[in-house]
């Protein structure tokens, strides 16, 4: 359980715009994901914590920094190289949008089926079309829309494809980017859920991003806070919501609607001043386990 | 009370090349001045088609088929299109979902708005348009609006053009708000700044509103009464209390329970099995039935009737029929938050 799956190591990136112009998306941020958890990553949106799931997943190239995976630099290109079967089987994503994250001109079969034939692997239910079956079942839906296009379908079954299609490399590390929040209340708890079950009974380590932090405090079993680019505190779950510590997190947490009209009416907010934001703190230990980015004199 | 609007049996339906979809059906409510009536239910009950029906912005292919709308007492079901243009914007204006689609990226924030007042008074003095631009974008919440006046909404946040978007609406005092999943496109910490806009906007100028949204935690904040729909009816409307602490109606018990925030501490989140049922021919009983835990045999044979709990609390379930057994909610009371 303990052993460090993904090691991100003051990672930065920049977004060139133009010669002058460039946006510090991503700010010297660490963190680590032990094998077997389900880490969060909130923030508003622009906060960077997009860009930090694409840097791991080798979408972006990071400025600065290293991502280790099991062990290797994956930023690395020569180390990438080497390692490369490896780490594109067993790294896999799940886009928000799953409308456009799935190739509309192909069926359902053929989405999951693509990345088990692009690294040639046999697959173990006997055909390519019994592994749709099967991984379509797996994510609660039957083999009837085996032959169906993404057009044909809902967004909460679109986005159980592009799970199944994930999840048929059977994955150690499943990077899921906002994967709910297009999606209804109802059908959130059901993908949710089954989340759930494959990081429990498969032990899928996740890295879950989301801004919804009620579902965040449901499902993972640490929680990082990113605001422009930095990563303001890092905590477990129950330890961060019941005890926030940077004005940031606890305005975000403040924001969260809870439903029942009496108290939520009376609830007082608080509201983050961007202007004390201070860039410049030290990510600091407040208790075991606990990370807050600070001033480092008011220690 | 006077109603502001009343609907009365309405009807729509859309033609699609599968057949006539059964968007909303039979759906009737009043709305109060300067009230907050929530409409909350899942993609594709038919909660958009109504509030596009109430302006009479359907689709082509769309119509009312049945109903009455009465705003002010005055029945506009008929109204055609040039006298509905005399309505929009000064009686009732629309929030569209999506902020970015809903403003002109050509076009400066400041003329978008002032483009809406010139609308209902196309002979207003400049200087006066401008003031009232000024102060409409106060109102909403936009600081330094002289210098913003002239910003494109590219310069904007997802929050900020939501903010102009309601300036848009709010530009000819209308009495009804119908605001479409207004924060849906946003961020939590934004989201609750919207709802308490739309909450002092309705208290400033007593504005009434209809919110519509999928997601009950929302509503809490800023509604004083809600009405659940489910495959384009309504199947439950009350005072907020009474929806919250009170639910009676198995649709709302399932959307209650999937919400992450009442289900600290359990393993699996509870959820409403299988999908909603398609409106082209909806079932002639309760089309909530098959998804429904504590389904009656009655369900399958006949549409419930909406069953009085309160003088302000209805809801359409055999489960309140003096016949049925009797089956203790599985949520609600102030002890589940």
């Amino acid at each position: 359980m303990s052993e460090i799956l993904l090691d991100v190591q003051h990672l930065s990136h920049m977004f060139r715009l133009s010669k002058h112009a460039a946006i510090q998306a991503v700010d010297d941020v660490s963190f680590q994901i032990k094998k077997g958890e389900i880490f969060g990553l909130v923030g508003e949106s622009g906060s960077g914590k997009s860009t930090v799931a694409r840097c791991i997943m080798n979408v972006f190239k990071p400025t600065a920094g290293k991502i280790l995976y099991h062990g290797i630099n994956v930023c690395d290109p020569k180390e990438f190289r080497r390692n490369h079967k490896m780490l594109e089987a067993t790294r896999q994503i799940i886009f928000q949008d799953s409308a456009s994250s799935l190739n509309r001109r192909m069926t359902v079969a053929d989405i999951i089926a693509e990345p088990m034939q692009i690294h040639r692997i046999k697959p173990p239910r006997g055909s390519y079309r019994a592994e749709g079956a099967f991984q379509l079942y797996y994510v609660g839906m039957d083999d009837s829309y085996l032959d169906k296009y993404p057009a044909e379908l809902s967004g909460g079954q679109r986005q159980r494809v592009a799970i199944a299609r994930a999840l048929s490399m059977e994955p150690e590390l499943l990077v899921a980017d906002e994967p709910v929040a297009s999606l209804d209340v109802s059908i959130q708890a059901q993908i949710i859920n089954l989340f759930k079950h494959c990081n429990r009974d498969h032990g899928h380590t996740i890295l879950f991003i989301a801004h919804d932090l009620s579902m965040v405090e449901y499902l993972c079993d640490r929680v990082g806070v990113m605001y422009r680019g930095k990563l303001v505190e890092l905590a477990p779950t129950g330890e961060l919501y019941a005890n926030p510590q940077h004005p940031y997190t606890r305005a975000l947490l403040s924001a969260i609607p809870i439903p029942d009209p009496i108290a939520e009416r009376n609830r007082p907010k608080t509201e983050f001043d961007e202007l004390s934001f201070d860039k410049d703190g030290v990510f600091t230990e407040m208790a075991p386990g606990h990370f807050v980015l600070r001033k480092e004199n008011n220690r | 009370m006077e109603a502001l609007l009343k609907i009365e049996n309405l009807s729509v339906g859309i033609k699609s090349p599968a057949g006539k979809v059964q968007a909303v059906r039979d759906v009737s409510f009043e709305l109060h001045p300067g009230e907050v009536l929530a409409i909350v239910g899942e993609s594709g009950c038919g909660k958009s088609m109504l509030c596009k029906a109430i302006m009479k912005l359907l689709p082509k292919s769309g119509k009312i088929e049945g109903g009455r709308i009465l705003a002010n007492g005055i029945d506009i079901t008929n109204y055609s299109e040039k006298d509905m243009r005399k309505l929009r914007g000064k009686l009732f204006s629309f929030v569209f979902q999506d902020p970015m689609s809903a403003l002109n990226p050509t076009i400066p924030i400041g003329q978008q708005i002032a483009e809406a007042i010139l609308v209902h008074e196309p002979k207003l003095p400049k200087e006066q348009v401008y003031n009232r631009v000024i102060s409409l974008m106060e109102l909403v919440g936009i600081r330094q609006p002289h210098e913003r006046y002239k910003l494109y909404p590219y310069n904007f946040s997802g929050g900020m053009r939501q903010r102009s978007v309601m300036a848009i609406a709010l530009a000819s005092n209308p009495k009804i708000l119908l605001a479409d999943e207004p924060t849906t496109a946003l961020d939590v910490t934004i989201q609750a700044q919207i709802l308490d806009l739309l909450k002092e906007i309705q208290v400033k100028l007593g504005t009434a509103t209809i919110l519509v949204s999928h997601d009950l935690g929302v509503v809490a904040r800023c509604a004083d009464r809600v009405a659940i729909m489910y495959a384009g009816k309504i199947v439950e409307i009350g005072t907020a209390e009474e929806i919250y602490y009170d639910p009676r109606h198995p649709y709302t018990w399932g959307l209650m329970q999937s919400l992450p925030a009442l289900n600290k501490g359990r393993d699996e989140l509870k959820t409403i099995p299988g999908m909603p049922p398609s409106l082209v021919n909806p079932p002639a009983h309760d089309a909530f039935a098959y998804r429904n835990e504590y389904a009656l045999e009655m369900d399958y044979h006949q549409q419930p009737p909406m069953f009085q709990i309160t003088d302000t609390h209805y809801a359409a379930t055999w489960l309140l029929d003096p016949r049925a057994p009797k089956v203790a909610p599985p949520i609600g009371g102030k002890a589940n938050v």
